[in-house]
């Protein structure tokens, strides 16, 4: 079962440049239809067709969740990455039209807390912005910390501040802010779970320091999407479908099967579900893990591969696909 | 589509009967002549005009009386219908699932208005027409779960995702064959399944969370199960054990086919939009061995797998003891000839009874 086996076919009705980092991308239904309501915390995937190449790239929606009209995603300029958020601020323009997936949610809340505790650094703040919509229509108890660079890069600062004057507190780096971390979560009444999105530094540390303060696993949750990383091109035999398909420098393995016409299952293309997981049925070289999903003893046995992140180096890699 | 429904009972006199149009899109749940447990999940999809599997919820002509049933139990027991307090919103997504599917595809007997969050539903059979604000509980005579569950053939379990299981937190419960939402309120995939002989062993459960758990919205996915029940009873509970477990040993020879029922359960999972909670609708029909019988495929089954099934699962479903009785019955509709494959009567095509 791959991710948006339902589809839906949508124009670019707005195009809002936020910051030098940060664009905001609104979708209407191109029938005229209204979207699916969502949980906050929920991504969609956008397919970009760049010249002969078809990106699928997760975004987090940030529109309200319960009776949106239309969807929104904020995506920031990586120049360093593989193209997919440049082609989006530099192609893509209002009046295009577009193909969404259904919206999947891999960073729910969790609805039996008491208090909701929301840490967002930098673009982590998406999926924060449609949970606080939704808890807001719900009546849900929540406070966000947002860490920013400066406030010229701070998007959305100015409109979750007005909005939730009590419930926000925004950390400037460029003012050597810092979240107090250990004093924020050891201040917390039995029952708060607690959110991060962001780096993967900031996604560790609260984790980390949740963990030695004693907060039931069950309470702390993250997102980390990886944004498949570019390496160096390498081939991989499909042995069910009987083709071997050469994957490029800026390519995913998953993305290079896709274009072979083979069928294989995903959901979040960042390397956290475990819906591509794949047997490795032979490898003669190094496969070079890159999600987060797979256990270490899994990674020493070397028969499975998440193709949405990971690649290899060497000379032979057959897969059970 | 204009439906006829019965007048019939499901306690105490039993005058519930299908038609021959009923029994002709009865769920029959072997698609070949054995049987063991499979991850047999499929796409939810409409198939099949006229089949049990053509609308999202199907609607059939037990409906009335079987809502009637449903309200005389929960009256007699309120706990069969339970909610924690984190799956109001999961209930409203369910509302909203049941209430645009029924007036979608049936609209002769149920209506949808909406003005934005002001909602007015019509359900004809029923004789029901409300107008309530959506999201809004102070507007409706029940929750939302219990609301349109009162209106909604087939027991309905909301299931919360989180710690990667799913956890049976809410429910309208009274056609069950013998398990207790009051006993499993709370409980998690692996937890409430722990009486299932077998299954774990052969890896079923790990495998059918995992699909579960990816479910997404507007991919909804079914599956048939089944059990024998003894009359056509639907409350099969145990809060009422001392009450239907009786009947079990007043069977004979010559009652057996009328009162010997095939129970299936069309079990179908859904994705829940705002709360991302799954749904998981549990519809339960019943056909005597006597009506079964007359569809010559079916009879030749039934007996195959009746006589073929592993005593575990014989005693989990709890007719190990009237096995011999239902064979000696069964045996009479099994000449031999082979069977076509799938779970369809085949009438057309497949030979009358040779014996």
């Amino acid at each position: 079962m791959s991710a948006g086996a339902e589809k839906i076919a949508v124009t670019v009705s707005e195009k809002v440049v936020l910051n030098d980092l940060v664009t905001r991308f609104q979708f209407k239904r191109t029938d005229g239809g209204s979207f699916p309501a969502f949980s906050g915390g929920a991504h969609t995937v956008i397919e970009m067709k760049d010249g002969d190449m078809t990106r699928l790239n997760p975004y987090s929606l940030m529109s309200n969740p319960l009776t949106p009209e239309f969807y929104e995603v904020s995506i920031r300029r990586d120049s360093e990455g593989r193209g997919g958020s440049m082609f989006m601020h530099d192609q893509v323009n209002v009046g295009d039209e577009m193909v969404l997936s259904y919206p999947v949610n891999l960073f729910s809340l969790d609805l039996r807390a008491r208090k909701q505790l929301l840490i967002a650094g930098g673009i982590g703040i998406t999926p924060f912005i449609a949970q606080i919509k939704q808890m807001s229509l719900m009546s849900g108890n929540f406070e966000l910390h947002y860490s920013v660079r400066t406030k010229s890069l701070g998007s959305y600062v100015d409109d979750l501040t007005d909005q939730h004057p009590n419930n926000v507190h925004i950390y400037y780096d460029d003012q050597d802010q810092q979240i107090e971390l250990e004093h924020l979560l050891s201040g917390q009444p039995l029952g708060t779970h607690v959110y991060v999105c962001g780096p993967k530094g900031m996604i560790n540390w609260v984790r980390s320091t949740a963990e030695s303060l004693g907060w039931p696993e069950s309470s702390i949750h993250f997102e980390e999407f990886l944004a498949p990383q570019s390496g160096k091109p390498f081939s991989a035999t499909l042995a069910k479908s009987n083709v071997t398909v050469d994957v490029g420098e800026h390519e995913s393995l998953l993305e290079a099967i896709e274009r072979a016409g083979v069928d294989a299952p995903y959901l979040c293309r960042g390397g956290a579900c475990g819906q591509c997981e794949t047997r490795v049925i032979e490898h003669d070289g190094d496969i070079k893990h890159h999600d987060h999903w797979l256990e270490d003893e899994e990674r020493a046995c070397g028969d499975k591969i998440m193709p949405c992140v990971s690649r290899f180096e060497g000379k032979t890699l057959v897969l059970d696909r | 589509m204009t439906i006829q429904f019965n007048d019939e009972t499901f306690k105490d006199d039993y005058t519930f009967k299908n038609s021959k149009e009923a029994l002709a899109r009865f769920p029959f749940p072997f698609h070949e002549d054995s049987y063991m447990y499979s991850v047999n999940l499929e796409p939810h999809v409409t198939s099949r005009p006229g089949s049990v599997y053509e609308m999202g919820f199907d609607v059939d002509e037990h409906y009335v009386s079987e809502m009637r049933d449903r309200a005389e139990v929960l009256a007699q027991d309120p706990l069969r219908s339970q909610s924690l307090p984190h799956m109001t919103l999961a209930g409203w997504d369910f509302l909203e699932l049941v209430m645009e599917n029924k007036s979608k595809d049936y609209p002769d007997l149920f209506e949808l208005h909406k003005d934005g969050n002001k909602w007015r539903w019509i359900n004809k059979p029923l004789g029901i027409d409300d107008t309530f604000t959506f999201l809004d509980e102070t507007t409706l005579p029940y929750g939302p779960l219990e609301y349109i569950g009162r209106q909604t053939q087939g027991d309905h379990v909301l299931l919360d995702q989180r710690e990667d299981n799913l956890w049976a937190d809410a429910g309208i419960v009274t056609t069950q064959a013998d398990w207790s939402l009051d006993f499993d309120i709370g409980m998690n995939f692996f937890q409430w399944h722990a009486p299932v002989p077998l299954a774990a062993e052969l890896g079923v459960f790990k495998r059918a969370l995992k699909f579960l758990m990816n479910i997404q919205l507007g991919a909804p996915a079914r599956r048939l199960n089944w059990t024998m029940t003894v009359n056509p009873l639907l409350d099969t509970s145990p809060e009422n054990y001392a009450e239907w477990g009786i009947q079990k040993t007043e069977i004979t020879p010559e009652t057996i086919g009328s009162k010997q029922h095939l129970r299936v359960e069309l079990q179908t999972l859904w994705r829940l939009p705002r709360s991302n909670a799954l749904v998981f609708p549990i519809r339960c029909y019943l056909a005597s061995f006597e009506d079964i019988a007359t569809v010559p495929k079916w009879g030749r089954r039934l007996h195959r797998v009746v006589r073929d099934i592993p005593d575990e699962l014989a005693t989990y479903k709890g007719f190990i003891d009237n096995k011999p009785l239902m064979l000696d019955f069964l045996s009479k509709f099994d000449d031999g000839l082979p069977t076509s494959d799938g779970i369809w009567p085949d009438i057309e095509t497949e030979p009358p009874l040779q014996k």
